[in-house]
């Protein structure tokens, strides 16, 4: 058993009335940012289950209007989110209930900043412990609590080793892997989580394989 | 092999058996466990302190009124009223540990201790006594050690969140906390600091997890103050000589059997207590969001 901090007894640190609502909710909106590659111009944002009815009072629209606006978890910024957003960001929210298959604090996004667009759905489950559950339709289940690399790619075989490969060439250790593609043949996602960070010329290299779409590289958040 | 912080006889053994203060006790543990140097954790409780002082004063200055409209501004008001009920040092702990907690309820900057719906409870009552007893910062950080060994055992033998044990184990291990550090500071006996946390349970065994429109506002903002007094009662009561009776360790594990038959309504479900009363009812619906789509039972994807 992991035995529990003094830190954990006198601490974290942390803005709003929990973590579950405020900084897991600002670390899903930090990955959004990541994965979007900037902070996004527009943003709809759908807060389901639990979510739904509590954002306000819980101050979850604040938090995760801070976190895409990239704003670490204890900012005393995050107050004040909607005003620091004005002029920069759009934003929208919606409220959906019964949402039986997921978890009770989840929230969706999808972001645009010029003519990109993404979609992610995370969940927060307390603590401060997120989960990206879905990234652009591909399922996926990582935690932002390492180093992660998300790889689309042409559904091509051996690619999946051959990426491994080169990541274990750079002295970075896998410590989980999850592919998941839209149909056989069709464009897969690898989404690898490592235990440190990766060079950048390995990142270059990744990016210039032909049958790699897109390379993105989220530090640990 | 440092302390586990299963037990306080426990605690009191080893710092006894290895001639070290409460708090050198929880020192090494943290060192050992966590790998920390005991630099990092001096500025950790530094910076822990600091925020807790901030939050009293941003509490008690600032606007604090929060999206519900449940709070409003209560630790300035009590700061700022003509009638002073027993004492202006009285005063300042409630409006302090008022002020604190409604920072947390107004997004503002807070230390969890030991959770976010008990953040009022350790700044109000150590603010007050540093100003009445002039104590060094340097001591307040030794409390605060002391108050995170009491929350460790606690979380062992019962726990500290109101979802699994009730309010008692949010607010009530903060208080819990807070006796012992202030029984530290003014420099009593561990037996003592015992009987102080002991006590402490004792007054807050069995209270609820109630909060209205489940936001932690009504009743968690009072009972930040509530606590804050009864942790100094305590430390009055334990510091005069006066026992527990029942053993703190024993204190606690009633803590834990009390909490695990709490029925769930009780337990920050919002579904029983102040949540469930017609108030309780009618201002939830008016706070929480109505406009929710609702989807077939049958859940559609997002699509
Ligand atoms: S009533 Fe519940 S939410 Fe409020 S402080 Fe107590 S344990 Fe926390």
């Amino acid at each position: 058993m992991e035995r529990s901090s003094v830190f954990d007894m006198i601490g974290p640190v942390m803005i709003g009335p929990s973590s579950s609502h405020t900084a897991g909710v600002v670390r899903i909106g930090r990955v959004g940012v990541k994965l979007l590659g900037g902070v996004p111009d527009e943003a709809e944002i759908i807060f389901y289950n639990s979510f739904a009815q509590t954002y306000e009072g819980h101050g979850s629209d604040r938090a995760i209007v801070a976190g895409l606006m990239d704003f670490d978890t204890d900012d005393a910024r995050i107050k004040d989110a909607f005003d620091h957003a004005k002029d920069k960001l759009t934003y929208k929210f919606r409220s959906v209930g019964n949402a039986s298959t997921k978890h009770p604090n989840t929230v969706f996004l999808r972001l645009k900043k010029g003519d990109k667009k993404i979609e992610l759905e995370g969940e927060s489950r307390g603590g401060g412990v997120i989960r990206i559950s879905n990234f652009n339709g591909f399922a996926s289940g990582f935690t932002a609590n390492l180093h992660t690399l998300v790889v689309t790619t042409d559904d091509a075989q051996g690619s999946i080793a051959f990426i491994s490969d080169i990541i274990s060439h750079d002295d970075c250790n896998i410590a989980t892997m999850t592919v998941s593609r839209k149909g056989k043949n069709d464009v897969a996602c690898q989404i690898i989580e490592m235990d440190s960070g990766i060079n950048d010329i390995t990142l270059q290299y990744i990016r210039h394989i032909k049958w790699v779409h897109d390379v993105i590289y989220i530090p640990v958040i | 092999m440092c302390f586990l912080f299963d037990s306080f006889e426990g605690w009191k053994t080893y710092s006894q058996t290895h001639n070290q203060q409460l708090h050198e006790v929880v020192l090494d543990y943290e060192k050992e466990q966590k790998g920390a140097s005991e630099s990092d954790i001096w500025s950790g409780l530094a910076k822990a302190y600091q925020v807790m002082k901030d939050a009293v004063h941003t509490g008690t200055t600032e606007e604090m009124k929060s999206r519900s409209g449940m709070i409003d501004n209560g630790a300035k008001k009590v700061a700022n009223s003509d009638i002073t009920v027993l004492s202006p040092e009285f005063k300042l702990l409630i409006s302090s540990a008022l002020g604190a907690k409604e920072v947390n309820s107004c997004m503002g900057r807070v230390v969890a201790a030991p959770t976010a719906g008990a953040s009022g409870i350790l700044p109000g009552v150590f603010t007050t006594l540093q100003s009445i007893h002039h104590l060094e910062d340097q001591t307040i950080y030794e409390a605060l050690l002391i108050g995170a060994g009491v929350a460790l055992i606690l979380e062992q033998k019962a726990s500290l969140a109101g979802a699994v044990g009730g309010c008692q184990a949010e607010t009530g291990s903060a208080a819990a906390m807070a006796s012992a550090g202030i029984v530290y500071c003014l420099g009593g006996s561990t037996d003592q600091i015992f009987n102080a946390a002991g006590i402490t349970i004792q007054c807050m065994l069995g209270l609820v997890c109630d909060p209205v429109a489940g936001l932690v506002e009504v009743p968690c903002v009072v009972r930040n103050a509530s606590a804050a007094a009864i942790a100094n009662s305590s430390a009055q009561i334990a510091l005069s000589h006066v026992s527990s009776v029942i053993p703190v360790d024993e204190c606690a594990e009633a803590m834990g059997e009390v909490g695990q038959s709490m029925e769930s309504r009780y337990k920050e479900t919002a579904q029983g207590g102040l949540a469930a009363t017609k108030t309780g009812q009618a201002l939830a619906k008016k706070i929480l969001i109505q406009d929710i789509e609702i989807l077939p039972s049958q859940d559609a994807e997002e699509d």
